[in-house]
């Protein structure tokens, strides 16, 4: 009797060990197909953003953008530097760029502030240390998603990210707001990281991003990669542009026009 | 077992008391970052990972480093292991549960940590480290229950476990290569992005590990009659040597590559590190110390005559295991922050509360250990209760 029960246990623990192995196998073998798989819309939108350095330049017109979107997105303004959260921003030219910075930049583009923000690159190495998904490349049109209701706080996307682009609430930001949170957006609580999502809920709405409609001249231009007509891929094709550490692979989809 | 842990003199209650009190202040702490969230931690926006995550690097190693004690006995059948095969698996367990606590403090949401097995991301280097920590932990809880349990009814330990404890070898390799692979493999670091940096770490915890565990030994042939052996000693001692040289000698190999290619992007971490970048620099007279530590001790442990002399031998023992907490546990996470990829400069220091927490994640794993080495010494009448 007892060795019987003794076979029973066995049986249970081995028939157990079995699902939990088949199941990390079926998740390593989702995750071996790689990103080159077709799924549903993949292939008719990938998203990106031209920034015209010169026309920034001309107009002056940084502040507004980030004014716009951090307005919608209910990003805080915290005055303690290390807590800050930003979601678009500018740097000095030798920090957005510092393969291209030399002694003798011209002093246009050396005190030049270059607008920031995630790059929503095409091999994101942010969504691939993720230990929860809670970031991902949407499959759809490409856009590196978040999800604030799942992230664990760990701060591995940020370690990973070449660009600075993601943020972490060290502290609750909700008394930060200016002018109060709007009920459009979530905010965010303390704990967890967040970016740019090249406003997805407005593209869903059929609007552009937040930043693209507050530059009135052109400053920033948005649109489908894969749609040869699209006025992206027409700056691309007039314009000598460059992307941040594109040497390292990652396939930036925020392009400068300098 | 485990009732023999709870019987004790004055002393032990008062390191226990005293153990308690520590765990206690840190986790009243916590507490408060749990309530106000990591800002109450020297951490910022450019340098996110600091003293906890470092902390539980360099503890991985000391996990890591029960296999130098294993591998000889149960694969070389080295006899004079005997009694310090089990002080370096419960040393082990401790360690692993305070690399665990690292961790569980470093997040900023703690209550989704089931997140991580309701969602497991087998290309997330994380998901590994959880798994290859959470595996080792139970091996060492299984292996050592088992053969001291045998040991206690003076039976030979069941064949059984035989393959298990192989398997905890090549295990103890991978915590700490998997923990490697958490820095080595990001595009935006180049400061670890460096295929030595896995081998860098198992060399630096097989030296620190062993040493502690030397010194552990010999607290412990004071405050009771447990005798390690003056030849398991002498091994240990060995061991710590060689694996101090190689450790020295991935550091240079690593200077060199840097130094000399001169890309500034590796540059700048290494000028930061030991000289400072930008008026930053509270590393550099720590890196100092570590390196006169390094040299010190090696003097020391090479040269047969002192590294037999005990007394010589615990200098050389703290001064490895400084030196290499100095490099791994204070200043290896946070140079790949400094500078940021986009050449920020922070400032980084830990704070108080910062401090307080990681020292009862320390406590309670000294705690751990003085539990499970009074079973074992009570298992073996080595304590007269």
């Amino acid at each position: 009797m007892d060795g019987s029960r003794r076979g029973f246990l066995w049986l249970a623990g081995l028939t157990a060990l079995g699902a939990a192995g088949a199941a990390s196998l079926k998740a390593l073998a989702q995750h071996a197909e790689g990103p080159s798989v077709t799924v549903g819309l993949q292939g008719e939108t990938r998203w990106a953003m031209v920034v015209d350095l010169d026309k920034f330049r001309l107009h002056k017109s940084w502040n507004r953008c980030i004014v716009a979107c951090h307005r919608v997105h209910n990003v805080p303004s915290i005055p303690i530097k290390d807590d800050e959260i930003k979601w678009i921003w500018t740097e000095e030219f030798e920090k957005a760029f510092p393969s291209e910075e030399h002694e003798y930049v011209a002093d246009r583009y050396r005190q030049l502030p270059v607008p920031v923000l995630c790059n929503h690159c095409n091999n994101p190495p942010c969504t691939r240390v993720c230990p929860t998904q809670a970031t991902w490349k949407r499959a759809s049109d490409g856009i590196v998603m978040m999800d604030w209701h799942r992230c664990i706080g760990c701060r591995y996307c940020i370690v990973a990210c070449p660009y600075g682009s993601r943020s972490f609430n060290w502290r609750d930001p909700r008394p930060y707001i200016e002018g109060g949170a709007h009920r459009d957006f979530p905010t965010r609580m303390r704990g967890v990281v967040e970016k740019c999502t090249f406003c997805e809920e407005r593209l869903a709405k059929g609007l552009k991003p937040a930043c693209v409609e507050a530059c009135e001249h052109g400053e920033l231009v948005f649109g489908n990669l894969e749609d040869p007509d699209s006025e992206v891929r027409q700056l691309l094709r007039e314009h000598f542009t460059i992307r941040r550490k594109a040497n390292l692979g990652t396939q930036p989809e925020v392009y400068y026009i300098v | 077992m485990l009732e023999k842990a709870l019987t004790g003199n004055r002393n032990y209650w008062l390191w226990v008391g005293f153990l308690l009190v520590i765990m206690g202040t840190g986790g009243a702490c916590w507490l408060w970052q749990y309530n106000v969230g990591l800002t109450i931690t020297g951490l910022s926006r450019d340098v996110v990972w600091g003293f906890y995550i470092a902390q539980f690097t360099f503890l991985v190693g000391v996990a890591a480093s029960a296999v130098m004690v294993v591998l000889p006995y149960y694969l070389h059948n080295y006899k004079a292991f005997g009694k310090m095969t089990i002080l370096g698996e419960f040393l082990a367990i401790a360690s692993v549960i305070m690399c665990m606590s690292f961790i569980f403090v470093d997040m900023g949401m703690p209550n989704r940590i089931f997140n991580v097995f309701l969602h497991p991301t087998p290309n997330s280097m994380m998901f590994w480290d959880i798994v290859s920590l959470g595996g080792y932990l139970l091996l060492n809880l299984l292996i050592s229950w088992v053969t001291l349990g045998a040991e206690r009814r003076d039976d030979p330990p069941p064949r059984w476990i035989k393959p298990i404890i192989l398997l905890s070898i090549p295990w103890a390799v991978s915590i700490h290569t998997v923990t490697a692979f958490l820095y080595s493999g990001l595009a935006a670091r180049p400061f670890w992005l460096t295929a030595i940096l896995a081998p860098r770490f198992l060399a630096s915890a097989f030296s620190a590990g062993p040493a502690l565990l030397i010194l552990l030994a010999l607290v412990l042939r004071k405050i009771s009659s447990f005798e390690p052996g003056k030849e398991a000693i002498e091994k240990l001692a060995e061991i710590v040597t060689y694996a101090m040289c190689i450790n020295v000698f991935f550091v240079l190999m690593e200077l060199f590559t840097a130094l000399y290619a001169d890309i500034p992007e590796h540059v700048h971490h290494l000028q930061f590190l030991f000289k400072g970048l930008e008026g930053e620099g509270n590393l550099a007279p720590l890196m100092w110390l570590s390196i006169i530590l390094a040299v010190v001790s090696l003097v020391l442990l090479i040269n047969p005559r002192t590294r037999r002399n005990e007394k010589f031998l615990i200098f050389a023992c703290v001064a490895v295991f400084v030196s290499l907490w100095i490099d791994k546990g204070l200043a290896m996470v946070v140079a790949g922050f400094v500078p940021s990829p986009l050449g920020h400069v922070a400032h980084y220091a830990p704070t108080a509360p910062e401090l307080l927490i990681s020292l009862a994640i320390y406590a309670s794993g000294l705690l751990i250990i003085t539990g499970l080495y009074k079973i074992a010494l009570e298992v073996r009448g080595e304590i007269k209760t």
